[in-house]
């Protein structure tokens, strides 16, 4: 009862907040279209998903994200490690690194449309290459900073330059490279809804630019606040899921 | 320690060389793999596996930016762009540092931000944007909202994490010579918690350019986003590459500058004594 009651006192602002949008748009402060009433956008979102629309779009959006997430993880880890673990590897990559890490990667969007045309393929391939970076800074940073004394042991004790990687670089990458995961994922939904929103034929940003071109305003607060949720809700999962994959480590 | 092992000589004249080799071959390295690339892009473009128009070559491109150089379009277009970055960021590192502060002097404060910040943080904000257009048309004071909306998340984090760094004693023995609330607060808090607070802006200002350029795409009018968009309608792939090329050239001037504020500021600073890699 008290933890239910400090969890209400915490998120309080966030219902009054939500009191206050309900009462200026009820009380005709804001014109309705500008700023539909809180209930209004409710009542849309449950048409929405009835309809399927949002879920439909919403599985698309979702596809691209995971599809580019997925890569840029499995690339990036690799690629980071290897040049954390390899000399001539990191002098070749790193200042390639160097100079698209500042590249805002929005600008990537037309080239990713001229390559791939304009349906999944282009959102897969700019999420992966904007993802793919802070994977692989996290890695690097995490494996380059793992104990040498670790690996002397483990090289003295017999472990082969492979197993060492596995057993002894690797989970020491861990904590650096789940964190560079957790950028990436944040940044893998902002590459989604720009890319949908500039060019594209379904999926959330599609939805959110296509109800207000027709001036379904209530409809497109309903998806703005969905895709806004999301968002937040899978950077909890991901918190709650490190948390125990890293429980082994005293922090 | 980094493979110079030639420190034994008495005449310092072998060590200076073998150093000034080293740091030559590594820099050469370094620049190596950038020569590679544009190399690799230009044969490739050349080389007729891609058509023009999916890979232009990189001398096109070159001529291109030369040309938006010539004609004053890049002056105006990344002038643009950086005045709504800057702008935007201004705003969210001033706004950001201020609410920090207020989230970590003031419960009230503290209580109604809190789970605002924590839910906000993690959102893509940028599906805001047509509910931003909206309200406030497409000029450039939504786009700069957009970029406030965008960038002042990561300022207000770092800094309460920053205020709740600063050591106690800190503050214990200031208050014990007879510091004053606004001398405790600008000599000690604000200098003790700068080295996060900076983290934080070094993570809010490559997020204002992205926010700009995409703003600048999706809205339209100059800046070197809506250049490249214009380009990409029609189809003029050349273009759309000289954009790249120059946002990340923009972009990159814009990290180590601030990098450089970071080595400026923090001078006093521990960190600044370490050596310097990058």
């Amino acid at each position: 009862m008290n933890e239910t009651g400090n969890a209400l006192l915490r998120y309080l602002p966030l219902v009054l907040l939500a009191i206050a949008w309900e009462a200026v748009s009820r009380f005709g402060l804001v014109s309705s279209s500008a700023l539909p009433s809180l209930s209004d956008v409710v009542r849309a979102w449950i048409d929405l998903v009835k309809d399927g629309e949002l879920i439909t779009n919403g599985l698309a959006s979702l596809y691209r994200a995971a599809a580019g997430l997925a890569l840029s993880i499995a690339l990036g880890s690799v690629l980071g490690i290897f040049m954390a673990w390899w000399r001539p590897v990191n002098v070749l990559i790193s200042p390639i690194v160097e100079i698209f890490y500042p590249l805002p990667k929005s600008a990537l969007i037309p080239v990713t449309v001229i390559w791939l045309g304009f349906g999944d393929g282009s959102k897969i391939l700019l999420i992966f290459l904007g993802c793919m970076l802070p994977v692989t800074i996290g890695a690097f940073n995490g494996a380059r900073s793992s104990e040498q004394v670790l690996v002397w042991s483990a090289r003295c004790m017999g472990a082969s330059r492979l197993r060492t990687l596995w057993d002894v670089v690797l989970p020491s990458a861990m904590p650096e490279l789940l964190n560079g995961i957790r950028t990436a994922l944040a940044l893998s939904f902002i590459l989604l809804v720009s890319s949908e929103l500039i060019v594209a034929q379904k999926g959330f940003g599609f939805l959110i630019g296509f109800l207000g071109a027709n001036g379904n305003y209530d409809a497109m607060y309903a998806v703005v606040l969905t895709v806004a949720f999301l968002g937040f809700a899978a950077d909890r999962i991901y918190l709650l899921i490190t948390e125990r994959a890293l429980a082994w480590r005293a922090s | 320690m980094a493979g110079v092992v030639v420190s034994d000589r008495p005449n310092g004249l072998p060590e200076k060389a073998a150093r000034a080799a080293y740091t030559l071959f590594w820099a050469g390295a370094r620049v190596f793999s950038i020569v590679l690339l544009l190399a690799a892009w230009e044969i490739l473009a050349r080389s007729g596996t891609f058509t023009p128009f999916q890979l232009p070559a990189f001398s096109r491109v070159l001529a291109r930016i030369w040309d938006d150089a010539l004609s004053g379009d890049l002056a105006i277009n990344s002038a643009l762009t950086l005045y709504r970055a800057l702008t935007g960021f201004l705003i969210a590192a001033v706004g950001g540092v201020m609410l920090g502060m207020a989230m970590s002097r003031n419960t009230l404060a503290r209580w109604f931000f809190d789970p605002i910040i924590s839910v906000g943080f993690p959102m893509p904000k940028i599906a805001f944007l047509p509910v931003v257009m909206l309200w406030l048309g497409v000029f450039d004071i939504s786009k700069i909202t957009m970029i406030v909306f965008d960038a002042i998340f990561p300022v207000v984090a770092a800094t309460v994490i920053a205020i709740q760094g600063v050591e106690r004693e800190l503050i214990w023995s200031a208050r014990n010579m007879g510091a004053r609330d606004s001398e405790l607060l600008w000599q000690i808090i604000l200098p003790a918690a700068l080295p996060t607070i900076m983290t934080g802006l070094q993570v809010a200002l490559p997020l204002s350019l992205i926010v700009a350029v995409v703003t600048e795409m999706l809205m339209g009018g100059y800046g070197l986003g809506g250049a490249m968009m214009t380009a990409s309608r029609f189809a003029n792939s050349t273009a759309v590459f000289a954009g790249i090329v120059e946002i990340a050239v923009v972009g990159y001037v814009l990290i180590k500058g601030m990098a450089l504020v970071r080595r400026r500021l923090l001078i006093w600073h521990q960190e600044a004594a370490a050596p310097y890699t990058q």
